[in-house]
């Protein structure tokens, strides 16, 4: 993936006076600022958060959009990405699934004690590079340290507020029967590169997360096919099956998908094997899917194949008025079975 | 993926169910062994495929499900020590013991650590000298070899803080107990391939004999489904019964010898309580007497209660294949896969939960 963003010290860390995070540097006293001073409002610097309120004042024009998400991942650091680029292409994107283009973020750190600095600064270099990349401002936030034990290194919560786009009018109710569904990339990979990085279950990969910023192509589409585009949401957590259940339940539709056009790294297709998960749950954090009006369809992929994160695009399946409220699945045999939401964790099979 | 893609593929599939048609003439009722066979058989869509007067019944071949209350409460029991890291495949931990199940007992501050292979946790006990691992030793023949090599393994580094908690489960006296149940229905066998592939496939020849009924030997692909139950089809309407070996790409006679050798050296055959089905004789491993410094059973003063099963739970029926899962007056309703009564709900080999996730009325009916 060539814009990927690489994980390396693009800013050189400013002298602190401790290894580790602790205790203090969230105490609201000296280190804190320090912390603040030299180390996060530096390399985020920008006229709002320059300011240094307690909240951020701005003005926006039209009807916002408004998003939060936290991000937990454990490892920090995986293939493809680590946890800072999650928080803000995570919630840039929420913001785009709604027709927004992210304008402004807040970024809240929950840190437990003991974190090492250098791990700190690697993750803020990545928030910058991908503030950068989706064309957003990081404008507010906090920054709290846990006792040992209290958290798991560092959890990060983001929000942010865009504009919509002139056109968009992105709700399950816009959705009718027969409409196509189009799915917009590879699915599971990031999902298995994170599974292939936890403890214990290291095997050999060239799988990289899929993490990255949709908002750019998503204006792109809506500029072109506006309100023809009914339904928008990334298939995170819980995988593309998830998504589909949402809108099969909570749109009151039936959705029709075919297993051989849904399309799997063959690499991630063997590490599902191999772990005994399902691709159609493992989560993604740079697919979507797009249900879009039956005569466009094709010319909306044939567009969507022209961009980065649309290249693997297809449309996978339709919207109907039968089964409402389950997605069936055509084998690549030619069977027929239901795709249920995932019942928790997907775990592993003895054999 | 070679060696793959072409057991899954649809033309062959479909020249399969051709032949079926063809050669059906009455109905007949056939299991599939393994919960592994049903997953795919369900996953893929197959069911919903075959002639209508073939009927596939699933059989107990699903060690989560086969596993009884009290060893749960048992792992439950060891993960809450103090001093006990508890390891075990993933999908164990949300069958629900007789008062919770290990993923609560790890919600509640239990350390149960999801592996992919025991291997891994003599590692964990190689690197926790202060606390004592337990690896939870479910599964049937396939699952064995690795279990016991892990007690190899400790027996070698000289760990004296690993153990095994073992539920072994073994195939063929559970077929032979199938068929002599007075309620049997099943008329022929598919046979779960990756068992054979350890022990290879002379236990299941006096199975056929004493019993003139038709086994083959199957795989898990649909292509090797499809094979396996027009194999068996054509046996039946042939009237013949004989140990067939669809499965061959994998599966040689003798099976791995060096695997059961590793069986031997550490399991020796025991009576066996499958859950819902009772005790059959001989159907079990368990660690043999001079390797007990790694038996969890005998290692821990485990002290639990007898366990009383879910009574609306028909998970003994739905197990023995006289019932499916559907017919069943809970599933679906007061049993579910986040609610699961038995362990068939639990297990993505169980009947349940494969009828559960991937079916629906209408592809069922």
């Amino acid at each position: 993936m060539e814009n990927k963003i690489k994980m390396h010290l693009t800013c050189p860390m400013p002298k602190f006076d401790f290894d580790t995070i602790n205790l203090g540097h969230g105490s609201g006293g000296i280190l804190t600022h320090k912390l603040l001073n030299s180390g996060v409002f530096d390399i985020l610097k920008n006229d709002l958060l320059n300011q240094k309120h307690d909240g951020a004042v701005f003005e926006l024009d039209g009807k916002l959009a408004f998003s939060t998400d936290s991000y937990v991942v454990n490892p920090l650091f995986f293939p493809g990405g680590n946890i800072g680029e999650l928080a803000i292409n995570g919630t840039v994107n929420d913001l785009a699934m709604c027709g927004a283009m992210a304008k402004y973020l807040s970024l809240s750190f929950i840190i437990e004690e003991g974190l090492p600095m250098v791990t700190f600064w690697q993750i803020l270099n990545s928030i910058k590079q991908c503030c950068i990349k989706a064309n957003v401002q990081i404008v507010t936030g906090d920054t709290k340290v846990v006792e040992k034990g209290k958290g798991d290194k560092i959890f990060i919560n983001t929000s942010g507020i865009g504009v919509l786009h002139k056109h968009a009018n992105i709700k399950l109710s816009s959705i009718q029967d027969n409409d196509i569904i189009i799915l917009s990339g590879n699915i599971a990979d990031h999902g298995i590169a994170i599974m292939s990085q936890r403890i214990g279950l290291e095997f050999e990969t060239d799988i990289i997360s899929d993490t990255t910023n949709l908002n750019f192509t998503i204006q792109d589409l809506l500029e072109k096919y506006g309100e023809d585009i009914h339904f928008l949401r990334d298939a995170t957590r819980g995988g593309l099956a998830s998504v589909l259940n949402e809108i099969a339940k909570d749109g009151n539709f039936g959705v029709d998908i075919k297993q051989i056009d849904i399309p799997v790294n063959e690499q991630v297709n063997g590490a599902c094997e191999m772990l005994g998960l399902d691709p159609l749950y493992v989560a993604n954090e740079g697919v979507f899917v797009m249900v879009v009006k039956r005569e466009i369809a094709s010319n909306v992929l044939e567009f969507l194949n022209q961009d980065e994160n649309g290249k693997n695009a297809k449309l996978i399946g339709f919207i109907n008025n039968e089964h409402v409220g389950q997605v069936i699945l055509q084998s690549n045999i030619g069977g027929r079975r239901l795709v249920n939401m995932l019942p928790g964790e997907q775990l592993p099979r003895i054999c | 993926m070679k060696y793959l893609s072409e057991y899954r593929d649809a033309s062959v599939v479909n020249q399969y169910l051709e032949e079926l048609d063809k050669i059906t003439t009455r109905p007949w009722t056939i299991m599939e062994i393994c919960g592994g066979q049903t997953h795919s058989l369900v996953k893929n869509g197959i069911i919903g495929l075959l002639p209508k007067h073939i009927t596939m019944v699933h059989g107990p071949g699903c060690p989560v499900c086969v596993t009884p209350l009290h060893l749960i409460d048992k792992a439950v029991y060891l993960a809450e020590e103090k001093n006990v890291i508890l390891c075990s495949y993933g999908d164990m931990l949300r069958v629900p013991g007789s008062k919770k199940s290990l993923l609560e007992a790890k919600a509640n501050g239990a350390d149960v650590r999801i592996l992919y292979s025991p291997l891994e946790a003599v590692t964990l006990a190689k690197n926790n000298p202060d606390k004592q691992v337990v690896f939870f030793a479910v599964g049937f023949e396939t699952t064995a070899p690795a279990n016991a090599l892990s007690v190899l393994h400790a027996q070698r580094e000289n760990l004296k803080n690993y153990s095994i908690l073992t539920s072994h489960v073994l195939v063929p006296p559970a077929m032979e107990a199938l068929v002599n149940d007075d309620t049997n229905i099943v008329q022929g066998f598919l046979a779960a391939g990756h068992v054979c592939t350890i022990m290879g496939i002379s236990e299941y020849y006096p199975i056929v004999e004493l019993n003139k009924l038709p086994i083959v030997i199957t795989g898990f692909e649909p292509v090797d489904l499809m094979q396996g139950i027009v194999m068996l089809i054509k046996q039946l309407e042939n009237g013949e019964y004989k140990l067939e070996n669809q499965y061959s790409r994998v599966v040689n006679s003798e099976g791995n010898k060096e695997a059961v050798n590793i069986i031997n050296q550490v399991f020796e055959v025991c009576n066996r309580v499958w859950r819902g089905i009772g005790e059959i004789p001989m159907s079990g491993y368990e660690v043999k007497k001079e390797l007990a410094l790694y038996d969890a059973n005998k290692k821990f003063n485990i002290q639990i209660d007898e366990a009383q099963e879910c009574q609306d739970c028909i998970a003994g029926e739905i197990l023995r294949g006289i019932k499916k899962p559907n017919q069943c007056p809970q599933f679906g309703k007061k049993c579910t896969p986040i609610n699961p009564l038995g362990a068939p709900m639990v297990s993505s080999e169980g009947a349940c939960a494969a009828y559960y996730h991937f079916t629906n009325v209408d592809v069922m009916a």
